[in-house]
């Protein structure tokens, strides 16, 4: 699994990345009260805005952490976003997308960088 | 950047794992581990210990007598002061000449002088008001050694009673003087409770009591916000400033038929002509609540647009728990103001449907 510095997890499955948000960010965001899903079989680019999650308190996004193609999302935090709260790293992914060379996850942190980074 | 103040509670809220965050130039706990929700949700099952020590106390000492004071005050605001008794307490407005609104507030008769409780972010200027329009007749006395706390829910009586014997007795809005404390069966969230006035030095150990009562759990900013928005009760500075005038924002209640047209004591209050006129004709616009379709809040500033023409913007918006959906405030023309009128709220780009509803969202429940 890779993070990003807007604490994003990457795991690869197969020829696809699956992005969600770590235990640090969904408990930083507080309760989440809705997820707003981008489209499927769009092209994104790195830094676009995908994901808008809102909290109680708040209205925050996810940003794609690279170019590529969303070619999945999450459809049951449409009915559920405190899915979110309850299983950030698991259950609660949010999209899927496309590279066209997996190597640029490359430059992601490992656990162990990301966990220095938020002090842990 | 000003310097924070911390709050004479900060290292109990750091303790109670609080999330301190800036607001009115305090650190102030936004929510604890609990969450904002289930703070939330716990306020109206139960009840909820809220730390309000950032607003602003103030008494009003009368130097002569206090019909002198009472005069004065009124002409203050549109407001009838004269006519609350002892042991009371009102909400009022201050106005300025153009009839809109310089803060609201809490007052309270207590015999031989009256107690005023004002918004944090206006307090610096309420006393300069206060000062300004009182002096001659009274000395105006910031109230800074004492701590604010705020007991809500259903389970507050009982909570405060075990502590304060007699404090189950008042009814909504009395105030009365316990020892030390001084009490008033009033609140922010439309439930049942209490605000306590502790001396700094006895402000911890109160609140550590409180919390030990059963079922009384701390509460941040962030539920303390979605539970009055859920009450349809203002926020200063969002839902009024000085451009709104009480009657646009549907405070009328809060005008007694003493200080309107035809009154005992009609007018005289800054901004009387628009107000006054406003009462007799109505107002060009009004404070609605609303309640977007979906499940996607619309936030203070969302544009909202009926047809193609914007009509206004969400000066109060979020989640409500309890609700469990979006809800919101705006001012809109009174055309649009009916209950059911349907809108559209600019959320990202998009426009999304929002109707105008009736508020409160959440029915209140005060100890009348």
């Amino acid at each position: 699994m890779k993070f990003t510095k807007e604490h994003e997890w990457l795991r690869v499955e197969g020829d696809v990345v699956v992005v969600g948000i770590t235990d640090h960010a969904a408990e930083a965001l507080g309760d989440v009260v809705f997820v707003e899903l981008p489209e499927t079989e769009i092209m994104v680019s790195e830094g676009d805005e995908v994901v808008v999650i809102e909290s109680v308190k708040a209205a925050s996004d996810i940003l794609a952490p690279v170019d590529g193609e969303i070619v999945a999302v999450n459809s049951k935090l449409a009915d559920n976003p405190g899915l979110v709260n309850e299983d950030p790293t698991g259950a609660a992914w949010f999209f899927k997308m496309k590279l066209d060379d997996l190597s640029v996850l490359d430059q992601f942190m490992d656990e162990d960088e990301y966990k220095e980074l938020i002090g842990d | 950047m000003t310097d924070l103040q911390r709050l004479p509670l900060h290292d109990l809220h750091v303790e109670l794992g609080g999330r301190m965050v800036p607001f009115a130039g305090y650190e102030m706990p936004v929510q604890y581990p609990a969450g904002v929700m289930k703070e939330h949700l716990h306020t109206r099952a139960a009840a909820g210990l809220f730390d309000v020590s950032h607003m602003g106390q103030v008494i009003l000492r009368p130097r002569r007598d206090m019909a002198t004071l009472v005069v004065a005050f009124e002409a203050m605001m549109p407001v009838d002061v004269a006519g609350l008794a002892e042991g009371r307490q009102r909400y009022g407005l201050f106005t300025n000449d153009e009839g809109g609104v310089l803060d609201d507030l809490m007052f309270a008769n207590r015999g031989d002088h009256l107690f005023v409780v004002v918004n944090a972010a206006c307090k610096a200027q309420d006393i300069e008001l206060m000062r300004k329009a009182l002096s001659p007749v009274a000395e105006v006395l910031p109230v800074t050694d004492r701590c604010l706390l705020a007991l809500q829910g259903p389970g507050a009586e009982a909570a405060l009673e075990a502590l304060v014997p007699g404090a189950a007795a008042m009814r909504f809005m009395d105030v009365g003087v316990f020892g030390e404390l001084w009490i008033s069966r009033s609140g922010y969230t439309g439930e049942d409770g209490y605000e306590i006035s502790v001396p700094e030095a006895a402000a911890e150990g109160f609140a550590r009591d409180l919390l030990a009562q059963p079922g009384v759990m701390p509460i941040g900013l962030g539920a303390r916000d979605s539970l009055r928005l859920e009450a349809g009760l203002c926020l200063y500075g969002h839902d009024l400033d000085q451009t709104t005038s009480p009657v646009e924002a549907g405070l009328t209640w809060a005008i007694q038929k003493s200080r309107r047209t035809g009154g005992a004591r009609e007018g005289g209050f800054p901004g009387a002509a628009r107000i006054l006129r406003e009462l007799a004709e109505g107002p060009a616009r009004r404070r609605v609540g609303l309640r977007p379709e979906g499940r996607a809040p619309m936030r203070e500033g969302t544009a909202l647009y009926h047809g193609e023409t914007a009509v206004g913007t969400i000066c109060s918006g979020g989640f409500g728990p309890s609700v469990e959906a979006p809800i919101a405030m705006a001012y809109l023309p009174a055309a649009l103001a009916a209950t059911g009128t349907a809108l559209a709220g600019d959320v990202r780009g998009r426009r999304l449907p929002v109707t105008v509803a009736d508020m409160p969202f959440h029915p209140t429940s005060y100890k009348r």
